[in-house]
């Protein structure tokens, strides 16, 4: 068994039943993550990356097999624990950015801690650190509209972060993002993952996430394809 | 808690317009409920302090074989008046005919003691030295009959032994009383002439107790306290606030749709967003919760803005009181030209609770649906 590991997965599949027969988006996947990871799931679309991130997430439960995340069986987690996984161990960066729309950058980050029941002043420190990590401090007082795409995925970061996080997975984080931009929030997570030692994962298709990853997984038509250690990446 | 309140009112104060006018309906509905239901409180209570003031006293004792709702009891229910029981202001019925005109109208001929102090009746009017019957008949009788002050009129009565007499009544006042029970067809003289008119002096149909009585024992008198005598008011007003809490209960209904829309509106718009919150490590009941509020959070803000202009709404109308048309005042209960309404403290608070809690329910039904919403579906916005 790998050192520090953090997620372990076996035969895991996932199924959906499509009329009278069953569409598998993940087929037997067994592998493992360490801890500081900056990896990612590589494949095509319908290739099942956003699937597993969500099962790694606990926001989706295997079908068969088994996936254990931070210690826990993700199959057999309740509500509350799962809720729990998320709020204290994990964080999401999702596409779109998914940012609460009513919410200033500041309380866009501040919400997790909020669920965490922190005091005003623990939160207040932890929001414009995590504000300064992705350099936004200034538009602390801004509300997500009023951002560029760019920006508005640094908020995102600065979110899931912001409660340092053991694991953080990353669903096409790029994707609405111009190259400049995309380097720029690839260069703020490689530094988060160096300096905090929270594990990255992410799910992309995109050749510029590629360049600064560790570790590639390819999956096709839900199996690994092939799996692969960079030790000096492109844009390390 | 905290956390959901501090959300749900970020979250309704972005939703803008939508808010705007969901507050707006709700207040509407906490100023009419509590408007149309102080009304009917305020006529409650002043027809209550009318009808003890002009005709119920602190309660009745009856001759045991009368019958107010029987006509044909009148002839038979007398008897001699209790002795020593000053505090006791007996009132002597007939059936009589009065021809104003020459038409013939049937009327009660109530005798009272002119020096009465128990009920509002003006009977000093009835010491008029100047004529041998002076009476005293209130407003509306006065209008029915077309008699003013000074008539003259002849009245047709049957003494104890059934045999009619007649005579020339006098007009000496004209009472204005919001009570028509002691008004309408009736015609009010000293019983002291009303003894002399029909031999049975001392006698008494009716006796009206006042704030210092205490209910006589005997087997002549049935004992009606205040409150049983008061009790049929009660009914009818209760009749009328369910007629009038149709107008409300609509109201009501409109601004709870609008606020049940909202929501399942919100719960399909705001998928990703419930997504987001799950991923973000709230639990779907918080998420329910969350929305929940947000439906409650409504009714606050309306009881908010209800209270901004609804307070000095409420203290001008208490102020000025309600015009009531002629018409109205015509229902056979004890109506004032002008309605003062009564905005009780449990009135107030029981209206609160009531649309709070409907509002609270109204947002819980369709905000349950999100304890059922996979969180991956969600985040993509792909439920249906």
């Amino acid at each position: 068994m790998k050192e520090n590991l953090i997620i372990e997965l076996k035969d895991l599949s996932k199924s959906y039943p499509v009329a009278d027969d069953s569409f598998f988006a993940l087929k037997n996947v067994t592998t493992q993550f360490v801890k500081g990871e900056f990896s990612g799931i590589v494949g095509p679309s319908g290739s099942g990356k956003t699937t597993l991130l969500n099962i790694l997430g606990s926001l989706d439960q295997p079908t068969t097999g088994t996936a254990t995340v931070l210690g826990r069986d993700i199959s057999n987690l309740s509500h509350q624990s799962s809720a729990n996984l998320r709020n204290y161990h994990i964080g999401f960066i999702f596409q779109v950015f998914n940012l609460l729309p009513v919410y200033t950058v500041f309380e866009n980050v501040e919400f997790a801690l909020l669920l965490q029941k922190k005091s005003s002043s623990e939160r207040k420190k932890a929001v414009m650190q995590a504000l300064e990590w992705v350099g936004l401090a200034d538009k602390a007082t801004k509300k997500p509209n009023k951002l560029s795409g760019g920006e508005s995925q640094r908020v995102a970061i600065a979110r899931a972060m912001v409660k340092k996080p053991e694991l953080l997975l990353a669903d096409e984080p790029t994707a609405n993002l111009d190259a400049e931009n995309a380097h720029g929030i690839l260069k703020t997570m490689k530094t988060l993952n160096r300096e905090l030692g929270t594990s990255f994962i992410f799910s992309t298709h995109d050749e510029k996430v590629m360049g600064y990853l560790n570790r590639i997984i390819h999956l096709r038509d839900g199996r690994i394809e092939n799996d692969e250690e960079i030790s000096n990446p492109k844009f390390a | 808690m905290k956390l959901a309140l501090k959300l749900a009112f970020k979250n309704i104060y972005g939703a803008g317009l939508r808010t705007i006018l969901n507050v707006i309906v709700l207040s509407f509905s906490f100023v009419i409920i509590i408007f149309l239901n102080g009304v009917m409180d305020g006529w409650n209570a002043q027809a209550k302090k009318d009808t003890i003031e002009w005709e119920y006293g602190s309660g009745q004792l009856r001759h045991k074989d009368y019958d107010p709702f029987d006509p044909y009891t009148i002839l038979d229910s007398h008897a001699p008046i209790p002795e020593n029981r000053p505090d006791l202001t007996p009132i002597l019925i007939h059936q009589a005919s009065i021809y104003p005109e020459g038409r013939m109208m049937n009327i009660v001929l109530k005798g009272i003691a002119s020096d009465q102090q128990t009920l509002l009746l003006p009977t000093s009017y009835l010491n008029a030295q100047e004529k041998q019957y002076p009476v005293i008949i209130g407003k509306r009788f006065a209008a029915s009959s077309k008699l003013n002050i000074g008539d003259e009129v002849l009245l047709r009565w049957r003494d104890v032994n059934g045999t009619y007499d007649a005579n020339t009544i006098y007009i000496s006042a004209i009472f204005d009383s919001n009570v028509p029970t002691i008004d309408d067809g009736q015609i009010w003289i000293n019983i002291d002439d009303l003894w002399q008119m029909t031999s049975q002096v001392n006698e008494a149909t009716l006796l009206v107790l006042n704030e210092t009585s205490t209910p006589l024992e005997s087997t002549l008198w049935n004992f009606t306290s205040q409150k049983e005598l008061l009790s049929t008011i009660e009914e009818i007003i209760a009749t009328k606030k369910i007629s009038s809490s149709i107008m409300y209960i609509l109201l009501l209904a409109i601004a709870l749709l609008a606020i049940f829309d909202t929501q399942v509106l919100s719960i399909f718009r705001r998928q990703k967003e419930i997504g987001t919150y799950v991923a973000l490590g709230m639990t779907r009941r918080k998420v329910v919760g969350l929305f929940t509020v947000e439906g409650s959070m409504y009714s606050i803000l309306a009881l908010l803005l209800a209270s901004l202009y609804g307070t000095p709404f409420f203290i001008f109308i208490k102020k000025i009181g309600i015009p009531v048309a002629a018409a109205d005042q015509e229902v056979g209960l004890a109506i004032a030209e002008r309605i003062f309404p009564i905005y009780g403290f449990s009135l107030v608070v029981g209206t609160v609770i009531v649309v709070v809690l409907a509002s609270t329910i109204v947002s819980f039904l369709p905000a349950k649906k999100i304890a059922k919403i996979n969180p991956v579906s969600a985040l993509k916005g792909k439920i249906q």
